[in-house]
């Protein structure tokens, strides 16, 4: 049987969306609030999903613990 | 095709045992799920079923039925109770979470009339959580 085991994580970051190939008004054009010098902050959330028959043995597609 | 997901909440216990391998590996395995004495788990499952819109009742399935099934055929046998021990599923097999989201999904297809099972899905805690899609 096949199944799909997902496991999430949460984690903070800062960043700036700016290309250096384009002008300043450009920048502002295209990442508005998001181009600002000083950066601004994020709560992301990451889903890793793995796929695969489950072990009869364990019960398990992925053990999380090893 | 239209998709339509119940969700519904169970709490119950469990533990990770091979009879087949000897106490160490279960441990090693296993880790602290090996404790006999179980522990417990707030369970999600969400019932995905996909069919036509009926045109009639503008349903893809009753949701009253699929709540009535899903409360007969899962949450009556499972809630509040210790799974290796009181759901015959889980006396041969280990009810991990991908076990649990088989044996629902095996549960659930059979009693399903108008509308068809698309997934099952268990979360064990909001950050880990099985789909099945009926593959083999």
């Amino acid at each position: 049987m096949k199944a799909y085991l997902t496991r999430r994580y949460m984690f903070s970051a800062s960043h700036r969306l700016h290309s250096n190939a384009m002008s300043e008004e450009e920048n502002l054009a295209i990442y508005g609030k998001c181009n600002n010098p000083h950066g601004h902050g994020h709560n992301y959330a990451v889903e890793v999903t793995v796929s695969g028959q489950v072990d009869q043995s364990t019960g398990m597609v992925c053990n999380l613990a090893i | 095709m239209v998709y339509l997901t119940r969700k519904a909440e169970f709490a119950a216990s469990h533990y990770y045992h091979n009879p087949e391998l000897t106490p160490e590996e279960n441990r090693r395995i296993f880790g602290k799920c090996n404790n006999p004495n179980g522990h417990g788990h707030n369970y999600t499952l969400e019932v995905t079923v996909k069919g036509e819109v009926d045109p009639h009742s503008g349903f893809v399935v009753d949701l009253k039925q699929l709540k009535e099934i899903m409360h007969r055929e899962v949450l009556d046998a499972m809630d509040h109770r210790f799974l290796n021990k009181e759901v015959p599923e889980f006396f041969t097999t280990i009810p991990t979470t991908e076990n649990l989201a088989i044996a629902i999904w095996q549960r659930l297809a059979p009693k399903l009339k108008a509308a068809q099972l698309h997934r099952v899905r268990v979360y064990e805690t909001l950050d880990l959580f099985v789909d099945f899609y009926g593959e083999a």
